[in-house]
């Protein structure tokens, strides 16, 4: 009898983004920028209508990509192609799935439509998902999430926030595998997040998945200092198709995230990038305009 | 042994936690000179392209290809096997072309296409479970090389290789990194 191929297990989506480690994910917004990632050496490109920057300063409803230009993009490029959905928007996810892309970004970025997020279980495309801190993470990764992200904020150049969620994720893991066993529930319930997942992180010291940087990120060293933190890779999503050079820009930060460890390197690649995106200051940002704050 | 990883891109560290789980000292390499230091490599999963890329920049190409015809143990898994073998059938991309095989890339299509399964390989005593993530396939293989495993192609029903072995060189179309199954490790580096 022919062996039976299961599809859609947590190891089958969580493998892919195993395979994403030391990398780079781009947003982009049409096939050419896609290519132009991929030549550079992305490891993934995120299909989006337009880049946060550009969702910040034009307003209104962000939704997800339209299903021509999703296709576009995953007919131009041999690399995984995500796409984002909006938080709790589950036909949006239903449609991305539905044209074949790899990975869907449940994303803060868009606009969000209900306060609850989708059943990401019941899909067998994997998903992603932004979290400011440990709680957030494993909320996410109990509804289904193969891959979590740090939120930051994004669209604005300004690394600032990543680093907070990331150093505040860190900090909540390491003092977790400090506690006896009998504090465990009481952790799950400071944290808002399954008792099966707590006590699993706990035992192990670290995500049962990948966790990747995003939110803020412009420059090579941006990318290195996000890695030296402890994060899996990059997702940069304004702070390529926004600067001077992109094509320049994007190579350099590729190979700022494999030798994040080596200054001499991240030096070279960073001369002469020409401009950076224009950046944004978190203190003087009113609240509304704060997409972490979406999702919880 | 001192076993290293290419840790350009992709999951290295899985592998490499495997390889120190069998007793030998595992190693990070990025450099031609961390390349010297190692008695066996692993290319690992992660995106062909990128590490083709990378490879390239930082003048790894010629110095791996030359420890690997002078018989260095080579495993390759996945992105690893395409970047072992002579071509693909898709567009050109950096490769070794030490492996007499054209791969073809994301053969059993996208991500959702992924899939896990128990898979007989010739030279392992039971089944392996095997977990293919957009997985490549070989499409043909030159006479040296010998083919330990198949798998049936849902669209043909045609058998396509996915474990193959050519002298020291060792190459899978799935992940054995993603298990805590280190039978493959073992096979490349003739434990046993």
């Amino acid at each position: 009898m022919e062996p039976t191929a299961e599809h859609g297990t947590d190891r089958v989506k969580r493998g892919l983004a195993q395979q994403l480690k030391g990398g780079v994910i781009m947003d982009v917004v049409s096939a050419d920028q896609a290519k132009i990632a991929e030549e550079a050496g992305a490891v993934a490109v995120m299909a989006l209508e337009r880049i946060p920057a550009d969702i910040r300063a034009h307003g209104g409803v962000a939704r997800m990509a339209d299903p021509a230009k999703v296709e576009q993009i995953i007919a131009m490029v041999s690399i995984p192609v995500m796409a984002k959905a909006r938080i709790g928007h589950t036909v949006e996810a239903q449609v991305l799935q539905s044209l074949g892309v790899d990975y869907i970004d449940e994303s803060e970025v868009l606009t969000p439509v209900a306060d609850t997020h989708i059943d990401k279980r019941a899909f067998t495309v994997p998903f992603v998902n932004g979290a400011k801190d440990l709680g957030e993470a494993l909320r996410r990764i109990g509804e289904g999430a193969a891959m979590i992200r740090t939120k930051g904020e994004p669209g604005t150049g300004n690394v600032v926030e990543a680093v907070k969620h990331m150093r505040l994720m860190t900090a909540q893991i390491r003092s977790l595998t400090t506690l006896d066993a009998d504090e465990l529930m009481n952790a799950a319930k400071d944290l808002r997040a399954p008792y099966h997942l707590v006590a699993e992180v706990a035992e192990t010291g670290v995500l049962p998945v990948v966790n990747f940087a995003a939110g803020g990120i412009a420059t090579p060293s941006d990318a290195a200092l996000m890695m030296h933190l402890g994060c899996d890779g990059v997702f940069v999503g304004s702070g390529i198709f926004k600067s001077g050079d992109p094509d320049v820009r994007a190579r350099a930060i590729v190979e700022a995230t494999t030798f994040y460890q080596d200054p001499e390197k991240i030096a070279k690649v960073s001369k002469n990038l020409g401009e950076a995106m224009v950046g944004i200051n978190i203190d003087t940002m009113p609240a509304e305009e704060r997409m972490q704050d979406r999702g919880d | 042994m001192r076993v290293g990883a290419l840790a350009l891109q992709g999951d290295f560290r899985e592998h490499l936690a495997i390889i120190e789980g069998l007793g030998h000292i595992g190693v990070e390499v990025r450099t031609p000179e961390e390349l010297d230091d190692v008695d066996a490599l692993i290319v690992p999963g992660g995106e062909s392209t990128t590490i083709g890329r990378l490879a390239t920049i930082y003048g790894l190409i010629e110095p791996v290809r030359r420890r690997i015809e002078e018989g260095m143990p080579v495993l390759g898994t996945c992105a690893g096997m395409i970047f072992l073998a002579t071509s693909t059938t898709g567009p050109d991309q950096p490769q070794l072309g030490v492996l007499d095989a054209v791969v073809e890339r994301n053969a059993f299509g996208r991500q959702v296409d992924s899939f896990e399964m128990a898979l007989d390989v010739t030279g392992l005593d039971g089944p392996i479970h095997a977990v293919f993530i957009r997985a490549p396939w070989i499409d043909k293989v030159g006479g040296s090389v010998e083919v330990l495993a198949t798998v049936a192609d849902p669209e043909t029903g045609r058998d396509r290789p996915v474990v193959v072995r050519q002298d020291n060189i060792v190459a899978t179309s799935f992940h054995p990194e993603l298990t805590s199954d280190g039978r493959l490790h073992e096979l490349f580096l003739g434990d046993h």
